[in-house]
């Protein structure tokens, strides 16, 4: 029998949260089960299944005694070395685990959380993963699942199921390295009060073992880069949003984490503080930081993210760069026009049928300004909004034309390009703020 | 790709967290001293001064009364402070100031921040009531001492503030924010004066209903086991009883409590 194998290099191991990949092998029609370290193994998968410590869901019964066969099968053909006892190294001779796996900051596979009396997921199969230096943004409404996703990885939550892993150590499995590896900057200042704002550095680096000297200094250095070294002595009580915001953050980097959660980190702070933020938060990104941020900010995640998460209802329903989420809306474009006096439909029926137009939409003057009465109908002026598959700029001249031959004259024009929040009102259904 | 290994945490590095934690508490205590002071002290002194002295002077009291009561104003003020060490604060950094975050999110096991919260509710319930002798003194005049019971006082002593950290925690991770003032109407005061502390335990015999109430309250057992080792001569509960009895309850109450305190660290 000839056995073609795709393997994703680990070992079969059903002992122990692992994440079992159900690969089908076309060439034997068999079912092989592997554990797989690495996310990047999923896709390869037909199915995939998270097994909680030591027990076998049963719909995976029947699937793990095919893989007890056809191990058999593959240690007769001396293909398979036996690790100990369960476990066999299935890895192919010179498959080598890609890099980038190895190098990814937040894994997370298949997470799932239910709390005790609630019917429902409030995470439901989450799967994402963010490499060293990149900047994760976690978008959804309120309730969606995000905090509940952030509390799983940063160790304050314990999933369901699923795997989840901070430079490569799983968080459930040995919360402790997982937790040295991390730090997190809430929304709301937990701040030590008891303590001045240095101290509150210091005795955080104390806790994550950085040696006095060190502490010391990068206590300094960070309250000086974050402008608070004149306030060094102060208790945190009377501190602003900014102000506490910058002093979390600072804290949050006095042990060098590898990944920085951060909780809607400019929600109500002024411009200006916003502003400051954004830039030291990209500094962090440029020192290889990797940021996992939610936020409820479409503008902030848009321009701070490399790539963006979607979530609702416990499920990730989008996952890329803003840039290619906002493509991916039907519609490029919208571009709105106001004439100088009313018309009929034909009009609208002739914008319609320009090239590039996909939908035409009378807006209602009146309806804008909260008096519908306020003019007879008919007697408005002509207002509509198309939607575009191309660049809207484009789409300006031949629209005019189409007014004049009308003998309407152009009185008003808006360009508009999707944004963010347009993609998400597209999978939500709902606008955030 | 740099490496990308997570280092290993090295051995001690979660002792270290824990020290570090405790040595936060002990510098705010320090820098807070008379606030402490007056915390701990100013109850335990006014019934000491009020019991022993004012009602002493003016013949209310028997002859020898401060002897019974001295030891068990030392149980009240061992097993309280403990218990107002861990409990308020937890509340607190639980409900709304949060802080208690910033330890949980140290590299060392969730248990190592309740047992640092357990050690340091200890440590400052043994200098609270060592500070209570020369009080005593002041006060009194004298106070029953002997050295020859020492180890049982020392025994007493720690199981008696491991009591009311054990009570501290279990309280600190149950009770609502909301209902912290609760705590002190519905707990405080029925603890305060079922524990024996101002009348021996077998003089109770005449109000057989209120000695099978203090019977339940662990302060009882503290309040007898040091009137053994300071007044043997006053009728007491056994030691042995006391510390028996004492040793059941530090392990119940520490149990159930971290497990509470694990229930409200991690959902």
């Amino acid at each position: 029998m000839v056995v073609a194998v795709v393997v994703v290099g680990d070992v079969v191991v059903v002992v122990g949260v692992v994440v079992v990949v159900v690969v089908e092998v076309v060439v034997v029609d068999v079912v092989v089960v592997v554990s797989a370290a690495y996310a990047e193994a999923a896709p390869r998968a037909a199915r995939t299944t998270p097994i909680q410590r030591n027990q076998t869901p049963r719909r995976i019964a029947p699937v793990c005694r095919t893989v007890r066969l056809f191990v058999e099968l593959l240690q007769r053909n001396a293909i398979l070395r036996p690790l100990r006892r369960g476990a066999y190294d299935l890895t192919v001779p010179g498959h080598v685990v890609p890099e980038e796996s190895a190098g990814l900051a937040v894994e997370v596979l298949d997470l799932v959380k239910r709390y005790p009396k609630s019917r429902v997921n409030a995470v439901d199969g989450v799967s994402f993963a963010a490499a060293a230096g990149e900047v994760f943004g976690l978008l959804g409404p309120n309730g969606a699942g995000k905090t509940t996703t952030v509390g799983m990885l940063t160790t304050r939550v314990r999933p369901t199921a699923g795997v989840a892993r901070i430079g490569g150590v799983d968080v459930v499995r040995d919360p402790v390295r997982a937790r040295a590896q991390l730090a997190v900057v809430p929304q709301q200042s937990n701040l030590d009060r008891s303590i001045s704002i240095r101290d509150n550095l210091i005795f955080h680096a104390a806790y994550h073992g950085v040696p006095a000297r060190e502490r010391e200094e990068r206590a300094d250095e960070l309250l000086d880069q974050f402008g608070l070294l004149d306030r060094a002595r102060d208790r945190p009580d009377f501190f602003s949003g900014g102000q506490s915001q910058r002093v979390m953050i600072s804290r949050a980097l006095m042990h060098a984490p590898r990944v920085l959660f951060l909780d809607e980190p400019t929600t109500g702070l002024d411009p200006a503080a916003r502003l400051f933020v954004w830039d030291r938060l990209r500094e962090l990104r440029d020192s290889n930081v990797t940021l996992i941020l939610t936020t409820h900010d479409m503008d902030e995640a848009a321009l701070l993210a490399d790539r963006v998460g979607i979530m609702d209802h416990g499920h990730l329903l989008a996952l890329d760069t803003p840039a290619a989420l906002i493509s991916s809306l039907e519609g490029e474009g919208t571009l709105e026009l106001t004439a100088d006096q009313a018309a009929d439909g034909d009009v609208v029926d002739a914008l319609g049928a320009l090239a590039g137009v996909q939908k035409v939409e009378t807006v209602q003057v009146g309806a804008e300004n909260g008096s519908p009465e306020a003019r007879p109908p008919g007697a408005q002026p002509l207002r509509v909004r198309l939607y575009l598959t191309g660049d809207a700029a484009l789409c300006v001249a031949p629209a005019a034309a189409v007014l004049a031959e009308h003998g309407l004259a152009l009185q008003d024009v808006k360009l508009g390009a999707p944004t963010l929040e347009d993609v998400f009102i597209h999978l939500t259904g709902r606008t955030l703020r | 790709m740099s490496a990308v290994a997570a280092p290993a945490l090295e051995q001690g590095a979660q002792w270290r967290a824990f020290r570090a934690v405790l040595y936060r508490d002990l510098y705010v205590t320090w820098r807070e001293f008379p606030a402490f002071l007056a915390q701990v002290i100013l109850q335990p002194l006014f019934l000491l001064f009020v019991f022993g002295k004012v009602l002493g002077t003016l013949n209310y009291t028997q002859h020898g009364y401060t002897d019974l009561l001295f030891p068990g104003l030392l149980a009240l003020t061992a097993v309280l402070t403990a218990m107002q060490a861990l409990a308020f604060p937890l509340v607190a950094e639980f409900g709304w100031t949060k802080e208690i975050e910033d330890r949980l999110l140290a590299p060392m096991p969730t248990s190592y921040v309740a047992a640092e919260k357990v050690l340091f509710a200890v440590l400052r319930s043994l200098i609270a009531t060592l500070i209570m002798i020369p009080v005593g003194i002041l006060i009194l005049g004298s106070i029953p001492w002997r050295w020859d019971n020492f180890a049982l006082f020392v025994v007493a002593l720690v199981l008696g503030a491991l009591v009311g950290a054990g009570f501290g925690l279990l309280m600190g991770t149950l009770v609502r924010p909301e209902r912290i003032t609760l705590l002190f109407s519905l707990v405080f005061t029925p603890l305060l004066f079922t524990g024996c502390s101002q009348y021996p335990w077998p003089s109770l015999d005449q109000i057989r209903w209120f000695q099978v109430v203090t019977a339940c309250n662990p302060i009882t057992y503290v309040s007898e086991a040091f009137r053994g080792a300071m007044v043997p001569g006053v009728p007491h509960i056994q030691p042995w009883i006391c510390i028996l009895v004492l040793i059941v309850a530090v392990s119940v109450l520490l149990t159930v409590g971290i497990r509470g305190f694990y229930r409200r660290a991690i959902d």
